[in-house]
């Protein structure tokens, strides 16, 4: 029963996202003010039943209902409660339900945090976005439903894949997907941006809260994928520029260009409709990502089962939703006009200059993960296109956008002078260039990759510094330097957060592929490896029983200098139901490295082969991540958004109807 | 019975004494680096998403055998990987070779980036002439001369 | 004002390579030994271990070499379109053991039935290297001058034999 009443829940929801794909366009087109008022509670309604659905969906999953397939392919009854719940998005179908869930849920904050925005520009932003809903729910509902059953009921399940069986497997398609689907957000504004004809300031100013919390997501899901990818696979590696990856990568890169340019966009009306072809391109890759995830037209590890009626469908919905939109911007964005000029030097032309290299750098990404697929449907062969390929390319495009990142803040809006930003960033360069010569020695050895990349990034931070210190020297009046700094907005503090953050990112990234090292031996219990000043003793490996899977368990006590450092317990799982054998690396975390053990076979009675890894600053690689989204949340709490919701409504009717 | 504790007493003395620094893993830790340096720009074609390094599909062991064998015989990275396209094609390369077909994968990006921003500079110098705030020439000119009026 | 234009033009492009896309196999490797003279090997045979063959015994025919072994799975299912293409006379067809124990191999032709003029015995998998093999059965046609002009990837089907082999064959016999 309860399976059933899911389908109806999803069906209801699909009947409730028309509602409110009609209502608000059709609406807004005729300019009735009946319909468009009732897209909200239509919307409301949408999330009830989809939330209703998903938590059907997640009870027979706790409930362990093997009748359910898909319940059967994802679960068991021995596997944690924890995990039980964590697979309703562990395969295709309920994945996409999480994604029409998040989908639900952005369309409900913009029917809660809209109240300063015209009728009109509501009705169409949610009108557009039911569009989309009503697209995905079909999709579920006729080709991949999750609530499919058997008869008879499976006695017990498959059991999750014992790679997804894991904190971060919990985290990172939520997080992921509030990302990609928070981009329909600024779409949607887009898009009826473009159908009113209205492209203004304010329309910058309404989506780029949105559209930051977004990216926000967005940053933490890939960081945390990459790290889950990092201790789970048991490798060390942390990125391998694989299609699924990059799928989630282009609309990052995108929506990074999009934030800066709706930047110009509200501070000097600029670049309106470029700003708008971003915020397509953002979508339209969240989208084409859903669609190489589960077409089966690129290999990946981390691709769903794959169906070819998937693959057609999704396209339809990319050709519908995407192309409708980009022949609509054919149509108007011609007459959107140009908006206030700026010098070739300005921070206006810094911006432009960030865009042109995050959105060059989305377009390589996508160059290569497409190429092969290219090249195969012209028959002119097949190729590989991996990681060699990416670093070679994508590191040069990054380094100018480092640079830009320490000049752009301070470039005055409008026009900018070289003379004046070169002697207000003189002391940057300085210690940048100092950070550069002087830090690899503290690592033990000098190198130009190294050195670069520290120059980079003590460049982007002492800049970040200088803004500061102008902030506290500059302001008016006695006050103290305290009231000064805190009279600073927040987006500030939240750009400057975020920049340092790509700073700390850098110097991660830097330190850990110029300065790991890992050893390789084989080992009886008793001996010892060195490495990175640390060592490690090999204490035998033991059986041990988990709750879904036997394993070896190695005992590894570290010391350095004599002094007890910490204890690693890496293991070798076999997982019962599916007899899969799982590396589990053991890894000691600290803030200038990290140990990293993992076993490999046995090879004797007593001896195994242990491969050891010191890898220095790696977890600033998601530190800076996270300080990243944190200054975007910073920036998108910034009192300018909270208070417009306070001025009355009818000002901006009043102000949009002139 | 009372043998066994004076065994486990030996057997504890004598642990740190046969306790060693460990022995690296593969016979020859310097050629075995270079072996797996190659094997990381090489595809796995069993497990398509490893490189030849990570994987442990039979086939990826047989050609790391093969890379190895080719490396100790002295033929240098060049040879390697050509004896491995021979059979293989380029698929088993990650890093894709610079050919006419893969011309527009190699320079892409950097063409991109150039054409970004020479349509940005274009744009640049062509709005630097635009008028600003939308008024148009002609109404510039009627408003100086509204205002001249109203001065006399 | 057609620079508007170039976001849905790309857009097309983009849709239409996908669509091609799906219909595409993005983990077959084609052989770059189509048009090659088939790499030489001399093996011990499967049933006779002191016999060896070697694919220049071959020169002068057309014939078919299958890479088989007794753990695959896919293997069983080519089986009995194997067994009619020996049966037919059509093509003589040779089989090459891949990293298999002997016994096992032997045991597995004898419960399934050998259609195999002889296999030859590939224990370390060499000859598969030099011949591309990443995955069995794959399955080759070898021309009268000993150059490979086919290769299939995966288990032969009635459709494949009737509609791309056996023409090829005629074809090659002719020449």
């Amino acid at each position: 029963m309860i399976p059933e009443l899911g389908q109806i829940a999803l069906a209801l929801a699909l009947c409730l996202a028309l509602a409110q794909a009609l209502l608000g366009l059709v609406g807004a087109a005729r300019a009735q003010t009946v319909w468009m008022a009732a897209t909200r509670p239509a919307a409301r309604g949408q999330l009830a039943f989809v939330a209703i659905a998903f938590a059907l969906l997640t009870y027979s999953f706790i409930a362990n209902d093997f009748s359910v397939v898909y319940v059967e392919s994802n679960s068991n009854s021995a596997l944690p409660l924890h995990y039980r719940i964590a697979g309703v998005w562990g395969g295709h179908e309920g994945s996409m339900l999480l994604w029409i869930l998040m989908l639900s849920v952005w369309t409900f904050g913009v029917t809660l945090f809209s109240r300063q925005l015209p009728l009109e520009m509501v009705a169409r932003v949610l009108g557009v976005m039911g569009l989309v809903s009503t697209g995905f729910l079909l999709f579920v509902l006729f080709t991949s439903n999750p609530f499919l059953r058997r008869f008879p009921a499976a006695a017990d399940g498959r059991d999750l894949n014992p790679l997804l069986q894991d904190p971060g497997m919990v985290m990172h398609p939520p997080m992921l997907y509030m990302g990609y689907v928070g981009f329909s957000i600024a779409f949607s504004f887009a898009v009826a941006a473009l159908l009113s004809g209205r492209l203004d300031a304010a329309w910058a100013r309404w989506s780029r809260p949105w559209t930051t919390a977004a990216w926000c997501f967005l940053t933490v899901g890939i960081a945390l994928g990459s790290g889950w990818a990092y201790y789970e696979l048991g490798w060390g590696g942390w990125w391998f520029w694989d299609p699924v990856e990059n799928a989630s990568f282009m609309p990052w890169l995108t929506g990074t260009a999009l934030i800066h340019s709706l930047a110009v966009t509200e501070k000097r009306g600029a670049f309106r409709s470029w700003t708008v072809l971003l915020a397509i391109l953002a979508f339209a890759l969240s989208l084409l990502g859903t669609f190489l995830v589960r077409s089966g037209v690129l290999t990946s590890v981390h691709a769903f089962a794959t169906d070819p009626t998937r693959g057609i469908f999704i396209l339809a919905l990319l050709v519908i939703v995407i192309g409708g939109s980009l022949l609509l911007y054919v149509w108007r964005a011609p007459k959107i006009g140009l908006g206030g000029s700026f010098e070739p030097l300005s921070r206006e032309s810094f911006l432009l200059a960030n865009n042109v290299i995050f959105a060059s750098a989305a377009g390589s990404v996508l160059l290569g993960t497409l190429y092969p697929l290219a090249l195969d449907a012209s028959g002119l062969g097949k190729i590989s296109v991996g990681p060699p390929y990416f670093e070679t390319v994508f590191v040069p495009l990054m380094a100018p956008a480092l640079f830009l990142m320490g000049v752009g803040p301070l470039a005055r809006w409008k026009q900018a002078s070289l003379p004046d930003l070169a002697s207000r960033l003189r002391w940057a360069l300085a210690a940048a260039v100092l950070a550069a010569l002087a830090l690899p020695f503290a690592m033990g050895r000098w190198g130009v990759m190294v050195a670069l990349g520290l120059l980079l990034a003590a460049w982007v931070a002492a800049s970040g510094a200088v803004q500061i210190w102008e902030k506290v020297r500059n302001a008016a009046g006695a006050a103290s330097a305290w009231t000064r700094l805190s009279g600073v907005p927040r987006a500030t503090w939240g750009m400057l957060l975020a920049h340092f953050g790509v700073a700390v990112f850098v110097v991660g990234v830097t330190m850990v592929k110029g300065y790991e090292s890992e050893k390789d031996v084989r080992m009886e219990p008793g001996d010892t490896v060195e490495i990175g000043g640390y060592t490690f003793r090999f204490d035998g490996v033991r059986d041990v029983n988990g709750p879904n899977y036997v394993a070896g368990r190695a005992q590894i006590p570290v010391t350095r200098n004599g002094k007890p450092v910490t204890t690693l317990y890496p293991e070798k799982r076999i997982y019962r139901v599916q007899n899969q054998p799982m590396t589990e690396a053991a890894i000691d975390t600290g803030f200038t490295r990290d140990l990293y053990v993992s076993l490999g076979e046995a090879v004797s009675d007593s001896a195994w082969v242990v491969r050891v890894h010191h890898k220095p600053f790696i977890d600033w690689i998601w530190g800076g991540c996270l300080l990243m989204a944190l200054g975007g949340a910073l920036a998108a709490s910034d009192r300018r958004y909270r208070l417009a919701a306070k001025r009355q409504p009818e000002h901006y009717a009043a102000a949009a109807a002139r | 019975m009372p043998r066994t504790p004076a065994l486990l007493l030996a057997a504890l003395l004598a642990a740190p004494l046969a306790a060693k620094e460990a022995a690296p893993a593969a016979a020859d830790p310097v050629l075995e680096k270079r072996v797996m340096a190659l094997a990381e720009e090489l595809r796995c074609l069993v497990c398509q998403n490893q490189t030849l390094a990570e994987s442990n599909a039979p086939l990826a062991e047989d050609l790391r055998n093969q890379v190895r064998e080719r490396m100790r015989e002295g033929k240098s990275d060049r040879e390697v990987v050509d004896f491995l396209v021979e059979r293989y094609g380029d698929f088993v390369l990650y890093r894709p070779p610079l050919k006419a077909t893969t011309v527009l994968l190699w320079f892409g990006p950097l063409l991109l980036l150039a054409a970004g921003f020479a349509v940005l500079l274009r744009r640049v110098q062509r709005r630097r002439g635009a008028v600003e705030s939308g008024v148009s020439e002609a109404n510039h000119k009627r408003a100086a001369e509204l205002l001249a009026g109203d001065e006399r | 004002m057609t620079r508007f234009a170039i976001p849905v033009a790309v857009f097309v492009a983009l849709v239409g390579l996908l669509y091609v896309g799906l219909g595409l196999d993005p983990r077959e490797v084609p052989s770059p030994l189509i048009g090659k003279p088939a790499p030489h090997f001399e093996l011990p045979q499967l049933h006779e271990a002191t016999k060896t063959f070697s694919e220049r015994d071959m020169v002068g025919n057309v014939w078919v070499l299958n890479v088989w072994a007794s753990w695959c799975v896919s293997c069983r299912e080519e089986h009995p379109v194997l067994l009619d293409l020996a049966a037919s006379g059509a093509v003589p067809v040779y089989g090459l053991n891949y990293k298999d124990k002997r016994e096992d191999g032997l045991a597995w032709l004898k419960g399934m039935g050998d259609p195999y003029k002889t296999s030859i015995f590939d224990f370390e998998g060499r000859v598969g290297i030099d011949y591309g093999v990443y995955g069995v059965p794959e399955t080759y046609l070898i021309d009268k001058k000993g150059v490979i002009r086919y290769k299939r990837i995966g288990p032969l089907t009635p459709e494949i034999v009737k509609n791309t082999l056996l023409p090829l064959v005629k074809e090659l016999e002719r020449a």
